[in-house]
């Protein structure tokens, strides 16, 4: 029974928190003799049992490679791999199972696209379009397309609250714009952007659109074609999954127009020397042994979610967000980055006068794990004129509790100064 | 005093404290008695990057002896940086080449230590022992 269940059989808030926690053993571990406090979950989130299960259970029971194999356990293997194909295809409300596409993170997925839809759409004197609060993920793969085909990238520039300007995206919306790659959250200020609205106007110029959705799939349902994004990618490890797998979904059209991104096993057709010809979609885009052992947890890891549910995850974090920014902002000298009115489950901030890292250092000796420093975003932290923050980013199983032990912390943080 | 005897002197300080946050405490009341490096030396050419915080560092040599200047925009990072400077400014190049560092590991800092911190304090150790070799072979 997950522990929303229990909340709702009335079960007291401390026990259902005790169950949840349960399911991670990590959360359990001491660090400096101290309880473990997690708040960098937008870097990776931690592993409930039954994923870490669901690998050792695959590498023991199911190992073998897939697809070309006429024996029993590679059969096996192909039917649990398709079977998590699918799985993610509902999770994303994606039309086909062939508009999923497995990579190793959100990341591969932007170059992946960054190349191939660069290949077939772009050339010299086009433009792209990004926006200031991108992650460099989502900023360098379409850097390197620039230089290669002389391409110009324009940036959509955002308000000091941490929010862009439509109007301004706007009129970046030229013919010239041969694609728009945005973030729907902000992995620093935690930002949740008009995506859906942002599509609808880029597809009025007949622009596609990739959005980032590294900080949002584990805090939003995300529908696809009710966003109709033209390319959505994430990462299973953000999502409680396992590292080193994620996800590009892709409209069928446009994934079939872009040649292949890597070559390789898998990806082919008919292979001669004087001709090679390419697999259907979505194999066309995965060379090489995929990692079929995580595919299948990061499915396990998309049950665990969708039982417990998005919107209440997203509630309750969103609950969670504020009663931290309410009792953060009452601390001498705490300046909050970030104050969009839709944000998501992270908070950036600094302590005025302290260098983000002696405030992590410190915090880290408490046993409280945050992230200090630019963020991959360093183009983000010279719109705020920063050199970084420190940030603190939740996940369902955080709890106001250690939000209060972080604030005191804080607190005796400031004094030593 | 000898470097060692000032190594172990900074162990014997930091040992009077239990509690880690005591031992930051000393830490960053050492930081910020750091001289603060004139403003003129704050330039590309003094800089050491690190990925979370930045060390700027000067050296001079009289022919004799290093003199070792530096600051960091972190106060923990400058607590180690002056603790540095205790034990190896003022020495000669041969000196200071020759020292094994070992009150870093004693006093419980050796993490600040690690490439993975990328706090800019393993180049500047790297960068105070070149340019101690630079000065040595200057003078032979």
């Amino acid at each position: 029974m997950c522990w929303l269940c229990r909340r709702k059989l009335q079960l007291n808030m401390e026990d259902a928190f005790k169950y949840i926690r349960q399911e991670f053993p990590i959360l359990s571990e001491k660090i400096y003799g101290k309880e473990l406090i997690y708040f960098d979950n937008a870097a990776t989130t931690q592993k409930p049992r039954r994923v870490v299960e669901r690998i050792i259970n695959g590498y023991y029971s199911t190992n073998a490679n897939i697809h070309r194999g006429v024996h029993f356990l590679s059969q096996r293997a192909t039917e649990a791999h398709e079977a998590a194909r699918e799985r993610v295809r509902k999770f994303l409300n994606a039309g086909k199972t062939a508009e999923i596409i497995f990579t190793r993170g959100t990341t591969e997925s932007i170059n992946l696209v960054a190349f191939s839809f660069g290949e077939a759409f772009c050339a010299e004197g086009d433009e792209i379009v990004v926006s200031v609060m991108e992650h460099h993920s989502n900023i360098v793969p379409w850097q390197l397309l620039c230089e290669r085909k002389k391409m110009i990238l324009r940036v959509i520039p955002m308000n000091d609250k941490g929010e862009l300007l439509m109007d301004a995206f706007i009129q970046l919306l030229t013919p010239k714009v041969k694609i728009v790659a945005i973030t729907h959250v902000s992995n620093v200020l935690g930002t949740v952007n008009p995506v859906q609205e942002m599509i609808r106007l880029a597809h009025k110029s007949n622009i596609p659109v990739l959005v980032d959705g590294a900080q949002s799939v584990p805090h939003m349902k995300i529908d696809v074609q009710q966003l109709d994004a033209d390319f959505y990618a994430f990462s299973s490890h953000k999502i409680y999954g396992p590292t080193g797998i994620g996800i590009l979904y892709g409209k069928e059209a446009l994934l079939n127009a872009m040649p292949p991104y890597q070559g390789g096993g898998e990806m082919i057709g008919q292979v001669h020397f004087n001709h090679t010809t390419w697999n259907e979609l979505p194999y066309k885009f995965e060379a090489g042994t995929p990692d079929f052992i995580g595919s299948t947890a990061l499915a396990e890891a998309l049950d665990f979610v969708d039982e417990i549910g998005l919107e209440q995850i997203g509630n309750y974090e969103r609950d969670l967000l504020n009663y931290a920014e309410e009792k953060l902002c009452t601390i001498d000298g705490f300046r909050l980055f970030g104050n969009a009115t839709n944000k998501s489950a992270a908070l950036s901030f600094v302590l005025e006068g302290i260098h983000p890292f002696d405030t992590g250092t410190l915090l880290d000796r408490l046993g409280i794990a945050v992230r200090t420093g630019h963020h991959c975003a360093q183009p983000l932290m010279d719109r705020l004129s920063i050199d970084g923050t420190v940030r603190v980013s939740l996940a369902f199983y955080n709890n106001p509790g250690e939000i209060d032990t972080l604030y005191n912390a804080l607190k005796r943080i400031r004094t030593m100064f | 005093m000898t470097i060692n005897e000032i190594q172990d002197q900074i162990i014997e300080e930091f040992e009077a404290f239990d509690d880690w946050m005591d031992k930051y405490q000393l830490l960053i009341d050492t930081g910020n008695e750091l001289v603060p490096l004139s403003e003129k030396y704050k330039k590309p050419q003094y800089l050491i990057e690190g990925c979370q915080s930045r060390v700027w560092l000067v050296a001079d040599y009289d022919g004799q002896l290093v003199h070792l200047h530096a600051e960091s925009d972190t106060v923990i990072v400058k607590g180690i940086i002056a603790l540095l400077i205790r034990v190896l400014s003022e020495r000669t190049p041969s000196e200071i080449m020759d020292t094994d560092l070992y009150f870093i590991d004693r006093i419980g800092l050796k993490d600040h230590l690690s490439p993975t911190r990328s706090n800019g304090l393993v180049s500047m150790i790297r960068q105070i022992r070149q340019y101690a070799l630079v000065f040595k072979l200057k003078n032979e």
